[in-house]
């Protein structure tokens, strides 16, 4: 049997059902791609995912069966890290997963597709371990602590929890500038949050409401940077490798380097 | 108000450099009621240009000091700018970095002026003022100053997540010779005093869930390199002792940092013993998560690590009779000390193996350092040719076939000869 494209909706719902779906229509899947990016090609067969949320659910069952939450947790980073090749990565590593007889297929190390998809979760993890260090907020007139960032992968829905946690007392909105969305922390909850069209929030918009203090504490941290560094001891290939150059537009302790 | 602040800080935040301890994890303090902060795995902030993380705020509370250590940048004797912090700054700059996601915590020390009690009453104030009027649950830090009574380091336990005194000097000798005003014991009575403290609290915890946590990040301390002409023997086995003694948390290595014309330290101008430390660190490791003792590591007839290998090839190839270590077979313990084989690479092996037998390839794919691993293993499909080379030829094809981070400085001075 020749190999199907099929095309999703890209949610992880969708991504979820285009996995029942090779069962319900034996598909032998070779492509898989998200319909939001991809132009009418009508020439090529394909099938056409809609997302059912009772069949989400039934394989999302079915996983948890076989590989626990942690092996849901570790596909659904794939989803995250908007590789061009993780949908058909993440539906392949779950057939491979409904095959075995056995629970556990999560920790083959030695087979193919689940390597790559460790490779790519510790990838997307980092990424969310950066975001978590490296969110500067800013403190405006109103009260409200504001961030910029730009991260590789869309890991926003993965730091929600952290910083709500830890900033439980203090308004604050993290924006993702390359995705378009943020999430904003009203004290009671941290929700996602766009702007209308023509309204992105930039440096430029914080700046001109920035509480009056702002500019005294980014001083502060910016000398507390200089002092503590050690010139005898000075290494830039590991300072580099531990904070790439693209992060530092949003470090203030970096600005004018 | 904010010129002079500005100049504190950047006094006593170049003091403080000096502790290279800037750990944030092992504490699992959780956010009560609303208020700020938590902490958990430990954060990196960011990294300074010699690439060492900035994770907490790290500064003295005031560089006066009434000891005259030769070491110490905050000697009496020396000529530098002094500088004192109020309560009151130290609780706004912590508060004020920590909102902006600065960083982790504080970590506070300080030179000793007046007493010893005098100092840590008012480090103890300070954490006293960040936990219960501003109901910060981040992570704090503190020193403890050698002498304080117990009183006062019994409180400061109640609101630190880790409490730690710098041995500095590996030897007491040594200490003698560089820093005659202080005295080991002084160090380690503190020291002793938490230890049960801590036990006791865990126990108590067990019976009444109510029990206050008490230092839940452990103590640390650390030991100044190359300063005093000791051993990698010596360090090594104080630090063995450490651990197994006091249960410290962590032990940290500073390579010395020459900053004074004493004749009895290395001159200014020297360089900082920065393999070395690696090497100690490498050793470390080996002692906490490999389950190395101290002396198959170093011992009378190798007292000095190996600078152009680490640790753990110097000791496989001093131990040649021990492998080849069957990867499909060998308990997890005997894959972990195989050199190129790593903690996480070790579990790895060991879950994989159950799916099928593993070969070079797929060791090499999950993360084994295969170009040195393959002298001390045997697995599918391939059994090692090296096992009559004698140590030192296997040692020089290792070198050959590895690039180390060191290796750029070395061949510089090479060449000059």
């Amino acid at each position: 049997m020749d190999g199907k494209i099929l095309q999703f909706d890209g949610s992880w719902e969708g991504l979820l059902t285009a996995i029942f779906e090779v069962f319900e229509y034996r598909i032998d899947p070779k492509a898989v791609i998200d319909g939001r990016h991809v132009q009418i090609n009508l020439f090529e067969p394909r099938h056409l995912v809609t997302t059912v949320e009772a069949k989400a659910a039934r394989v999302r069952n079915g996983l948890l069966e076989k590989v626990g939450l942690q092996g849901i947790r570790e596909l659904y980073h794939v989803y995250l890290s908007e590789l061009e090749t993780a949908p058909l990565l993440i539906v392949k590593t779950a057939l491979y997963y409904f095959a075995q007889q056995h629970q556990n297929g999560q920790l083959n190390y030695g087979h193919n597709e689940v390597l790559a998809v460790k490779q790519i979760v510790k990838s997307v993890l980092r990424e969310r371990h950066r975001m978590k260090a490296f969110v500067r907020f800013q403190l405006l007139q109103d009260g409200l602590y504001v961030a910029l960032i730009e991260p590789d992968f869309n890991v926003l829905p993965l730091i929600r929890k952290h910083f709500k946690e830890r900033y439980a007392d203090q308004r604050w909105l993290i924006y993702d500038v390359k995705r378009h969305y943020g999430l904003y922390y009203d004290l009671q909850d941290a929700t996602e949050v766009t702007f209308g069209e023509g309204h992105d929030i930039s440096q430029h918009s914080i700046s001109i409401g920035a509480n009056q203090q702002e500019d005294m504490y980014s001083d502060l941290w910016k000398r507390y940077f200089k002092s503590v560094n050690i010139p005898e001891r000075k290494n830039t290939k590991l300072h580099l490798q531990h904070v790439p150059r693209r992060y530092w537009r949003y470090l203030n302790e970096k600005e004018g380097f | 108000m904010s010129d002079r602040i500005k100049e504190k800080l950047e006094i006593l935040a170049d003091a403080a450099k000096f502790d290279v301890s800037c750990s944030s994890s092992g504490s699992n303090r959780q956010n009560k009621n609303k208020g700020l902060g938590n902490t958990g795995a430990g954060i990196c902030h960011t990294y300074t240009e010699d690439g060492r993380c900035v994770s907490l705020l790290k500064i003295l509370l005031t560089n006066h000091c009434i000891y005259d250590c030769a070491y110490c940048v905050s000697r009496r004797s020396n000529d530098v700018k002094r500088a004192a912090f109020t309560v009151q700054e130290v609780v706004d700059l912590t508060m004020n970095f920590y909102r902006r996601n600065y960083i982790e915590g504080l970590f506070l020390s300080s030179g000793i002026f007046k007493d010893s009690d005098y100092t840590m009453e008012r480090l103890v104030l300070i954490a006293q003022k960040l936990r219960k009027e501003h109901n910060f649950n981040g992570y704090i830090h503190l020193k403890t100053i050698p002498g304080a009574s117990n009183a006062l380091i019994h409180e400061a336990g109640l609101y630190a997540d880790r409490l730690s005194i710098n041995l500095e000097i590996p030897t007491e000798e040594g200490l003698k010779l560089l820093a005659p005003d202080k005295n080991r014991s002084a160090m380690i009575e503190p020291m002793s005093y938490l230890k049960n403290q801590i036990a006791q609290t865990k126990e108590e915890k067990k019976i009444f869930k109510s029990t206050p946590t008490f230092v839940p990040a452990g103590q640390s301390t650390q030991m100044i390199i190359g300063a005093s002409g000791e051993t990698d023997q010596q360090i090594i086995h104080a630090a063995q002792y450490f651990y197994r003694k006091f249960f410290l948390k962590r032990v940290y290595y500073s390579g010395y940092i020459p900053i004074s014309y004493d004749q009895r330290l290395p001159a200014i101008g020297s360089a900082v013993p920065t393999v070395r430390e690696n090497r100690l660190y490498q050793s470390d490791w080996l002692m906490r998560f490999y389950g190395f003792q101290a002396n198959e590591l170093v011992n009378g007839e190798h007292p000095l690590l190996d600078l152009d290998i680490d640790p753990k090839l110097s000791w496989a190839l001093r131990n040649l009779d021990k492998f080849p270590v069957d990867i499909q077979q060998a308990d997890y313990r005997l894959i972990l000390r195989v050199p190129g084989i790593g903690v996480a690479s070790a579990q790895k092996i060991v879950a994989a193996r159950k799916f099928g037998a593993l070969g070079l390839d797929n060791l090499q794919k999950l993360g084994v350092a295969v170009n040195r691993a393959k002298y001390f293993i045997c697995c599918k499909g391939y059994q090692q040719l090296h096992s009559d080379k004698r140590a030192e030829v296997l040692k020089a094809y290792i070198l050959a076939s590895s690039k180390s981070k060191f290796s750029t400085s070395d061949n510089g001075q090479l060449r000059l000869f």
